[in-house]
């Protein structure tokens, strides 16, 4: 594989990045849209680990969302609707060596992707999803999402939704392999960037929700739980966040949760009201699909020749010889 | 497989016995070896023909394969087994129906029997074990099957097969298929020499002892036949002077994958495609390559976009319906320039349709699938070694013009096997290194040249190549197009692309004289039996050619001309065209077969065509049939 040819190119560079080195064009997202939030967040993550931008790479499929590897000065693939997941696991087999991210909306991810969501959640492959759920399709105008609440009026459900909400959080706490899982909220920056921060960190596929508002299509819907601190539920610990004295005060709705334990994971995962916040669950001993499938053999010719011939042997008819 | 010491020691068969008729010198014979499913029948037709192929006889193999997986056992759809064409000189397909057919029951013949597939006066050798069975229903079929098949004018012997290898194995139902190899040595005049040889090798990571019996039960099938058939059979050989590989062609696609430098391969299962897969992830791993079973087709494909575009060329191998599924994302491939190779091994459709058997019914699918326009390359294999080279071109092509290449292939081709002349491995297969080299500040990401649409394809990792991809309509920098002049510039760009790799392409060579009354037109796996038909056809006197396109989207330049020398032209495909006999089918409501609708949509040319979709290879015969038929009328 490619690997230790990338590895040998690898160079250390010193020179201090700024957040406009990450910054590429005006985003056309709606003004107090969730996903200016997210950008900023990611904008400063990539600085803080001044992450080459050449070698990082930003995957998404179709929706509002998806338009977020344009405003990235980095390597994007803006793809289909709902392919996200399998493109990023294409570049990540090929190429160890960069830096994956994938931002998803809940239509591309939990509807017409979610096969490759569940899957994606098995290999386990080092990238940090964002699934950017604002509950609603804002790009095709208003229809019902898989993760609208029950009874939400959109063009397609113009007397109320019938079905109710899938829990993307407790979807893939069910998948075996599941290795990272947390969620944000748009509107709490700080948190959004620590939660973040942590999933870039840990090896494997990390998977954050993020709650966001979308003020086109669903105005005012987490007003509620905006002007209500305590209706968000903070998720400590020291092997999860651990919010400074500033937020910890103003989210004083809090619960001690080790991210090690499963169980209470699922059950948190299930709360709609309080919005959890914070690590439900991480396990870095999941191995990486990969890292079991990497030969970390340097492809050159004279291997590939040798390989071929050997292979070649088994199927040769010799001429007879007397 | 070289013991020169076993061959000193072991007897060399000592020709015909006594009262035995000489045996008869034949150019070429088709013989089948059937049985039900897990009696070895494919085992010992793959040895015959490797025997064959050694003593430097032309060779052709098909298996024949029950669409189950576990037929009920002497069932007439549970065929399973080998038919194997001879020639003195090499065989480029599998011929027409059967000379000589090893059946192990009577309902597996008369299987074979309603699908068309027996010559008239056909030699059946079949067991008889089943005239004297317990069973008195199992009996009576026999005896009832026996009766009319020699009342139909077949040559039946009866054949002990079980009870003689009783004696030599404790599983007789198991061993037979060796002793019947034996016999067909002893028919066609084999070295045995040879065969002992090539059970050595088949059976190299079982036990001393299994090869030991399996030995002996091949030295008794060989004795009995000696002592007990009336006739011979001799069909000259040329001996072989260079090494030969003998796979079938989705094997030869596999190897083909390996020495193209490819290293990713994604896929899902699916029929005929999925033998290809099976092998690549037996041996991928040897040149450091992967096989990723994806969740879906859609995946194997999105997958396949994004390893080929962090890095090297990626392939997705599949079927028709598979490449269905393929398609939004192929079309993504192309907006975006990814290059990359999808394999599409046909089979019947539309739907689920026949699984298992031969049809070319994906040609307009792949030059015109996916939507809006999307060019991409199409070419398609029409040989077992073609399938080894194709890839290698096509990995080429996709990385020069960064453009999807498909090839096709099809069912007939993926299970059949003839000797080629093993490749001599060549560095300028093998993909460069991924490039890593700074981009100049300011470098664009689709810098189509104005002439050729072909841009510098950037890389994750190259400094300042930094630009997101997009399915949307984009500028030169990759950014979201909203001006209508880009879009218009960029579908001319990926447009051009193949006028550009036409310009590279060699004309087709004719096949027969350069002019005519009739040139025949035909891709993919017919070529062996088109041409074997025009060979047959020119030698009754008929001004008969044939071309054999390889690269159906670009066509080559010069087809045109060649066309124009010919008073007719028609292809012939294995896909569906209407037929002007039905009646209500006339020229204005005609569909024509696939190659023939892009001919006559290209050079506006009347080309006819001829077609069959009965799920079986065309064969020579049929084809000079048609012909001759047309010719008269």
């Amino acid at each position: 594989m490619t690997n230790s040819a990338c590895e040998c190119l690898l160079q250390l560079y010193e020179d201090q990045l700024e957040l406009e080195d990450y910054q590429s064009g005006v985003p056309r997202w709606c003004s107090g849209c969730g996903d200016n939030a997210i950008l900023a967040a990611v904008q400063r993550l990539c600085r803080d680990q001044r992450l080459r931008p050449e070698k990082t790479v930003f995957v998404s499929g179709i929706g509002c969302s998806s338009r977020f590897p344009h405003y990235m000065k980095t390597f994007g693939f803006h793809g289909v609707h709902g392919r996200a997941l399998p493109v990023a696991e294409g570049i990540r087999m090929a190429r160890p060596d960069l830096h994956v991210f994938v931002n998803t909306g809940d239509g591309d991810c939990c509807s017409i992707g979610a096969a490759h969501w569940i899957h994606a959640i098995r290999y386990n492959m080092n990238m940090t999803v964002m699934l950017h759920d604002n509950r609603i399709y804002g790009l095709t105008k208003m229809q019902v999402s898989p993760t609208s609440p029950k009874g939400t009026k959109s063009n397609t459900t113009p007397r109320g939704s019938q079905l109710e909400a899938l829990r993307p959080l407790t979807v893939t706490l069910g998948v075996e392999n599941v290795s990272f899982v947390a969620q944000a909220v748009d509107w709490v920056p700080e948190l959004l960037y620590d939660i973040l921060h942590k999933a870039f960190h840990h090896r494997g596929c990390s998977f954050v929700r993020i709650v966001q508002r979308c003020p086109e299509w669903l105005p005012n819907a987490f007003d509620p739980w905006m002007q209500d601190p305590m209706r968000l539920l903070l998720l400590t610990h020291e092997n999860g966040l651990e919010p400074g004295a500033t937020v910890s005060r103003v989210y004083g709705n809090q619960e001690v949760h080790d991210p090690g334990n499963i169980h209470r994971a699922r059950e948190i995962a299930s709360i709609d009201d309080p919005i959890p916040v914070g690590i439900l669950y991480r396990n870095p001993s999941v191995p990486c699909y990969e890292d079991l499938c990497q030969s970390g053999e340097l492809n050159t010719a004279e291997f590939i020749r040798a390989g071929l011939e050997a292979e070649f042997d088994k199927f040769t008819v010799w001429p007879q010889v007397d | 497989m070289n013991d020169t010491s076993l061959r000193k020691k072991a007897p060399r068969s000592k020709g015909a016995a006594p009262g035995r008729k000489a045996a008869a010198t034949l150019t070429q014979h088709v013989v089948e070896v059937i049985s039900d499913s897990g009696e070895g029948a494919q085992r010992c037709g793959q040895a015959l023909g490797a025997i064959a192929a050694r003593m430097g006889n032309g060779v052709w193999t098909v298996e024949i394969i029950p669409a189950e997986i576990r037929p009920p056992a002497r069932s007439v759809a549970g065929a399973s087994g080998n038919r194997i064409r001879l020639g003195a000189s090499s065989v480029s397909n599998g011929g027409d129906e059967t000379d000589l057919v090893v059946a192990f029951n009577e309902q597996v013949l008369l299987g074979r029997i309603r699908a068309g597939e027996l010559k008239p006066d056909c030699t059946i050798l079949l067991e008889c074990t089943w005239r004297d069975s317990a069973d008195p229903k199992v009996a009576a079929s026999y005896r009832e099957a026996y009766d009319r098949l020699v009342a139909a004018g077949y040559k039946v012997y009866e054949i002990p097969m079980e009870q003689q290898c009783r004696a030599l194995v404790a599983d007789s139902r198991r061993g037979k298929n060796m002793f019947v190899l034996g016999m067909l040595c002893s028919i066609y005049s084999l070295d045995l020499v040879l065969a002992r040889e090539q059970i050595e090798q088949t059976f190299s990571k079982k036990a001393a002892s299994v090869i030991e019996t399996n030995i002996s039960l091949l030295n008794a099938g060989h004795e009995w036949a000696e002592a007990n058939l009336d006739f011979k059979y001799h069909i000259p050989a040329a001996r072989a002077t260079v090494p030969q590989i003998v796979v079938n062609g989705n094997t030869a696609l596999a190897l083909g994958v390996l020495a193209s430098g490819m290293e990713i391969c994604s896929m899902y299962p699916i029929t005929p495609a999925t033998s290809a897969s099976h092998y690549l992830s037996e041996c991928f791993h040897r040149v450091g390559g992967i096989v990723h079973q994806a969740e879906d087709e859609i995946a194997a494909c999105a997958f396949a976009i994004g390893a080929s575009y962090a890095g090297k060329c990626a392939v997705t191998i599949t079927s028709g319906p598979g490449y269905s599924l393929k398609q939004e994302a192929i079309g993504l491939a192309v907006m975006a320039e990814i290059p990359m190779v999808v394999v599409d091994v046909q089979r019947g459709g539309p739907s689920t349709g026949q699984p298992t058997k031969v049809e070319q019914g994906d040609l307009l699918t792949t030059i015109f699938g996916s939507h809006g326009d999307a060019p991409k390359v199409v070419m398609a294999t029409s040989t077992i070694e073609d399938c080894f080279y194709a890839m290698i071109t096509a990995r080429k092509i996709a990385e020069t013009f960064n453009m999807v290449v498909v090839v096709l292939s099809d069912a007939s081709l993926a299970t059949s096997q003839t000797p080629f002349a093993r490749p001599g491995f060549d560095t300028a297969w093998v993909a460069p290194p991924v490039d890593q080299s700074p981009m100049p500040p300011g470098t664009r990401s689709y810098d189509w040249d104005a002439t050729t649409g072909l841009a510098r394809r950037l890389i994750p990792g190259q400094p300042d190549g930094m630009h997101a991809v997009t399915g949307l309509a984009h500028d030169r920098l990759s950014r979201v197009a909203y001006d209508p002049d880009i879009n218009q510039e960029g579908l001319r760009a990926r447009s051009l692309k193949l006028a550009a790799l036409q310009k590279t392409l060699k004309t087709p060579p004719v096949f027969g004289d350069p002019h005519g009354d009739l040139l025949i037109i035909g891709w993919g796996s017919t070529r062996g039996a088109i041409e074997e038909a025009v060979e047959c056809l020119r030698g009754e006197g008929m001004k008969v050619a044939s071309m054999h396109l390889q690269f159906l989207q670009p066509m080559a330049a010069g087809i045109k001309e060649i066309m124009a020398r010919f008073n007719k032209v028609m292809t012939i495909e294995t896909n569906w065209s209407d037929s002007l006999e039905d009646e209500i089918i006339d020229e204005t409501n005609r569909r024509y077969a696939a190659l023939a609708t892009l001919l006559r949509a290209r050079y506006l040319v009347d080309v006819d065509c001829w077609t069959e979709v009965r799920g079986q290879p065309i064969k020579p015969g049929t084809i000079c049939r048609v012909i001759r038929e047309k010719w008269h009328h």
